[in-house]
């Protein structure tokens, strides 16, 4: 560390002080208040022992999801996303020397685009929830209508975050219920809240109960000409219908589950696609398939004229930074994958889950599944005390429970949001009963 | 001699093999989904993991990253990240964590946040600071939602930004979004906020004013203390852009400066490396007067323990789900730990001698439009380039990269014609400046056709940029339809036909008629 004299000198400046002269005094500060910087090994030591309080699945099973999830990520994934010629670099504005991460992203749109079975997909919104409240905002931009339909059974963050999206632009959220006997979207209500002023309907597959709707291949005759938003866990697109194929207008979805550990849920991977016919109504980065003068295949960004540093308040999006390495990661992941395995690992979802919450459901007192429809990976169990009460139980038995719904489904106060993936084996789900046994 | 690695441009999808991955054996299941929602196929490659991991190491090795060497992006802060912020933003007690635990199962998460909400108030100068944003643009549409709060509390219906035109897009980009109605004013003629324009622009409409300081050109807004004056004069918010903070950590900070709201970019000043373009975090800070209507929850400090506060009645409610970005957040705690407060404020001074040093050792050879005196990046001008030998900035951006140099920011800001924006930042040595001011200057004396038809050494040559946004492939799906449309026939211009492709081509046929040999 230090200064460079010789640079000093050699651009005729005396000290550091001149180069600060145009600082006026009145809004200078003395210096910073923070204590005293540390070795590397002392500052690896400190946050290490900060961090060793936090209860890991690595000592204990995680039964709760809600969005983010625990699975297995093959090894090779951080392997690639470690390659710093990849992490180090910026957004690719100059395509020629960053061909590399131009391709990889390219190959994640790509990945997503035969998973969702549309043409378009970007390089990546923050998140899940942020895509949406983009979705919700573009559906505005195609139709100019100001209404938008969601589930009532939803994450509260969710909802909280596509209101704030929709604040600016003045779109109303309306809310449609559930069947509370499957746990599917009910059509009746849906129908009843369609009118000539909607301009999208959300749908979430599975949704936020865990359930796979089974109407949704024919929800296009009752949304009409409402665009369609389908809001996907990309990993059970492995065994389900690609919501292209039932009229999706866009598609977006958490990605985390492509590769990226959970991070106390960030960074996170928003997935967004939509139908070619859309594209330049769509936010964020998008590359392109193209060539170079010697009429090679090659990539760069494209369509950066919808975008804010040449649309600047037009612009479809602010977006500017997203989510790129989460993506490599998720490329990476599905290319390891590849086709059968992510069908293997959505089989595997389905089936852990199946089990599990039959086995609950044999447990004196509690209600398990609440919902008769098929399930993906989470389930709603009701247990004989509060769920808040039980998770403090589990936590001291070293397991992480499921999420209480009061707050985020108000009807189902008193009910708890259960899921289970690959990474559980059979023992954990004994243990798991075990500990809830003590309970019943 | 540099040289970027260039192999086939074969995709993923062109690739096939026998995969090895595995899962435990499990019964098969006869109806796992509805029969409705079934999928009948899934057109992904199915490989060996020894054929991917070459795959995407291949393709690593033609990307360029701050780690390969100088990328002094202007506006962008590429300085070096120390890799102990690799080690601690990886450790199983930040990627093992659900977002959902209990408080209680994790507090060492909650104190990192809190100690760097901490530290942040303290770089910033404001009193109180929200994690949650995952990017700079994010903070700034957060900025602008509380501005909304804000007057919404106070029964005030304040409907417009005001922004200078030298801002980033983001800025008024994230305005629009929050639903304001953005006037953009124009720039004195010393490259600062013009103070008369300023004053007119502002009114009882007014909500917000948003600038970066040092601004886009690398230049200190001296006046910022009327700039407040008049904002405030107005009953409206003054916003900071924090993109530019590494120039002045430690000599002054946005809350002294009179800012109201400002956003932080970690991936910039604090340690994260880019990602190729992203994962970042756009951490907010405000004054005391905002700070009700920030995003919940609110970490809180009770008898020892952390907890989070969801009870916040004024509070915006969400931006994002859960905390923002923690492993970015991470990075930037350890960040601050291992520079300290003299480090950081060292970090700062470092920056501004690099962008002045470079920029001493250029203006004599480009434009250096508006005052000498810059502060962490400059922008100078090859104007005179275009108008002598038909050399654009692009030229020179591309010819830069045939010597293993990243190319600077150009064409921003708009109000610079042909501009190069350069940013050293404090963690390059004299010598490699030295040496990019070298052949920057190399450049300027070479054939023009050289630099026209450069880049001649990367992975790709020249791109064309047209064919890509007219054709607007985004996917191995939608090209393999377009193939299938066209019938495997090559269009017009897939031949080459564009302007760009005939200019280029020319050039380089010409020259290499001229120098007698190959010149790739
Ligand atoms: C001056 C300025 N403002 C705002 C931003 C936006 O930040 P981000 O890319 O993190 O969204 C940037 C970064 O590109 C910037 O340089």
């Amino acid at each position: 560390m230090g200064i460079d004299r010789s640079m000093l000198d050699e651009i005729g400046i005396s000290n550091i002080e001149e180069l600060f002269s145009d600082v006026p005094i009145g809004v200078r500060v003395d210096g910073l208040n923070l204590p005293n910087g540390l070795s590397e090994m002392e500052v690896v030591e400190r946050i290490q022992s900060m961090l060793g309080s936090n209860l890991t699945t690595d000592d204990c099973p995680c039964f709760c999801g809600g969005g983010v999830y625990h699975h297995f990520i093959p090894s090779a994934v951080k392997t690639i996303i470690s390659r710093s010629e990849f992490y180090t670099s910026y957004t690719p504005y100059q395509a020629e020397i960053s061909q590399g991460i131009l391709q990889a992203l390219f190959e994640y749109q790509s990945f997503i685009a035969a998973l969702t079975g549309m043409d378009a997909v970007n390089s990546s919104n923050y998140d899940g929830a942020t895509a949406l409240g983009e979705a919700a905002t573009m559906c505005h931009r195609l139709n100019g209508k100001r209404k938008f339909l969601v589930p009532e059974a939803m994450s509260w963050e969710k909802k909280s975050v596509l209101r704030n999206y929709a604040w600016g632009p003045g779109i109303e959220i309306v809310e449609y219920a559930f069947d509370t006997s499957t746990g599917e979207l009910s059509a009746e209500d849906l129908r009843s809240k369609m009118s000539e002023e909607i301009s999208g309907v959300y749908i979430e597959v599975p949704n936020f109960l865990g359930v796979i709707d089974s109407q949704i291949a024919s929800i296009r005759e009752d949304i009409k000409d409402a665009a369609l938003v389908v809001g996907v866990n990309p990993i059970s697109l492995g065994i389900l219908k690609p919501p292209g194929e039932y009229g999706a207008d866009i598609v977006i979805g958490e990605g985390q589950v492509l590769g990226s550990p959970m991070n106390l849920g960030g960074p996170l991977l928003g997935i967004f696609a939509t139908r070619q016919e859309h594209v330049r109504k769509m936010p964020g980065r998008v590359i392109g398939l193209t060539k170079d003068v010697e009429g090679e295949r090659a990539f760069c960004m494209t369509l950066q004229t919808r975008e804010q540093h040449i649309r600047r308040s037009k612009a479809t999006s602010n977006i500017c930074t997203n989510e790129a390495l989460m993506a490599v990661a998720a490329a990476t992941y599905l290319a390891l994958v590849g086709r059968d395995g992510l069908r293997k690992i959505a089989e595997v979802n389905i089936g852990k889950a199946r089990s599990l919450m039959k086995s609950v459901g044999e447990l004196d007192g509690f209600v398990s599944p609440v919902f008769t429809g098929y399930h993906f990976n989470e389930f709603v169990m009701k247990p004989p005390i509060e769920p808040e009460g039980l998770n403090k139980h589990l936590l001291r038995k070293s397991i992480i429970g499921g999420l209480p719904l009061d707050k985020h489904v108000p009807r189902l106060g008193g009910h708890m949001l259960l899921a289970t993936t690959e990474v559980h084996r059979r023992e954990d789900h004994e243990r798991f009963l075990r500990a809830l046994a003590e309970v019943s | 001699m540099y040289r970027q690695a260039r192999y086939d441009r074969k995709m993923i999808f062109e690739k096939e093999g026998e995969t090895d991955f595995a899962m435990p054996i499990q019964e098969e299941l006869s109806d796992a989904v509805p029969k409705t929602m079934i999928r009948d196929r899934l057109e992904i490659p199915s490989l060996p993991e020894r054929e991917v991991v070459k795959h995407y190491t291949n393709l690593s090795q033609m990307n360029f990253g701050v780690d390969n060497g100088f990328y002094p992006l202007g506006s962008c802060t590429m300085k070096y990240n120390p890799k102990y912020a690799d080690t601690v933003s990886s450790l199983p007690a930040v990627a093992n964590i659900h977002p959902y635990q209990a408080e209680d199962s994790i507090q060492g998460a909650l104190q990192l946040m809190y100690e760097l909400e901490k530290a942040l108030c303290e770089i910033g100068g404001v009193e109180a600071v929200t994690l949650q944003p995952a990017a700079g643009a994010h903070g700034e549409f957060t900025g602008m939602l509380l501005a909304k709060a804000f007057f919404a509390h106070k029964g005030e219906n304040r409907t417009e930004v005001v922004i200078p035109d030298t801002a980033h897009g983001t800025n008024p980009a994230s305005a629009a979004m929050a639903g304001f109605n953005v006037t953009e004013v124009p720039s004195s003629a010393t490259g600062c906020v013009d103070l008369d324009a300023l004053q007119s622009a502002v009114s009882e409409n007014t909500a917000a004013f948003m600038i970066t300081n040092p601004n886009t050109l690398g230049i200190f807004e001296e006046d910022v203390q009327r700039i407040a004056e008049i904002v405030h004069g107005a009953g409206a918010l003054l916003y900071y852009d924090g993109a530019n903070l590494n120039a002045v950590m430690g000599w002054t900070n946005p809350g002294k400066m009179d800012f109201d709201i400002v956003h932080f970019n970690l991936h910039k000043t604090f340690a994260t490396p880019h990602g190729g373009g992203g994962p970042g975090a756009g951490p907010v800070g405000v004054k005391k007067h905002i700070e009700p209507f920030l995003p919940v929850p609110r970490i809180v400090r009770k008898n020892g323990r952390f907890g989070l506060d969801y009870d916040r009645p004024d509070s915006i409610g969400k931006v994002r789900p859960f905390f923002g970005n923690f492993a970015v957040l991470v990075r930037a705690y350890s960040y601050i730990l291992r520079m300290g407060g003299d480090g950081l404020k060292e970090a700062s001074e470092k920056a501004v001698l690099s962008s002045n040093y470079m920029k001493e050792k250029l203006k004599g050879v480009f434009d250096l439009p508006f005052k000498d005196l810059r502060k962490h990046e400059f922008v100078i001008s090859t104007k005179k380039l275009k108008e002598q030998k038909d050399v654009r900035a692009l030229d020179v951006a591309k010819r830069l990269l045939d010597y293993g140099l990243h190319a600077p920011t150009i064409y921003f800001p708009s109000l610079v014609e042909e501009a190069l924006m350069i940013e050293p930042t404090e963690t390059e040595t004299k010598e490699t400046m030295d040496q990019y001011v070298d052949v920057l200057k190399k450049i300027a004396d070479e054939n023009p056709m050289l630099i026209r038809s450069a880049p001649h050494n990367t992975s790709a040559r020249r791109i064309d940029e047209v064919y890509a946004a007219k054709e607007a492939i985004l996917s191995w799906r939608s090209f393999k339809k377009k193939e299938n449309e066209r019938g495997d026939r090559p269009s017009e211009e897939d031949k080459g036909e564009c302007t760009l492709c005939r200019s280029i081509v020319g050039d380089m046929d010409s020259l290499k008629k001229r120098i007698g040999r190959s010149v790739d």
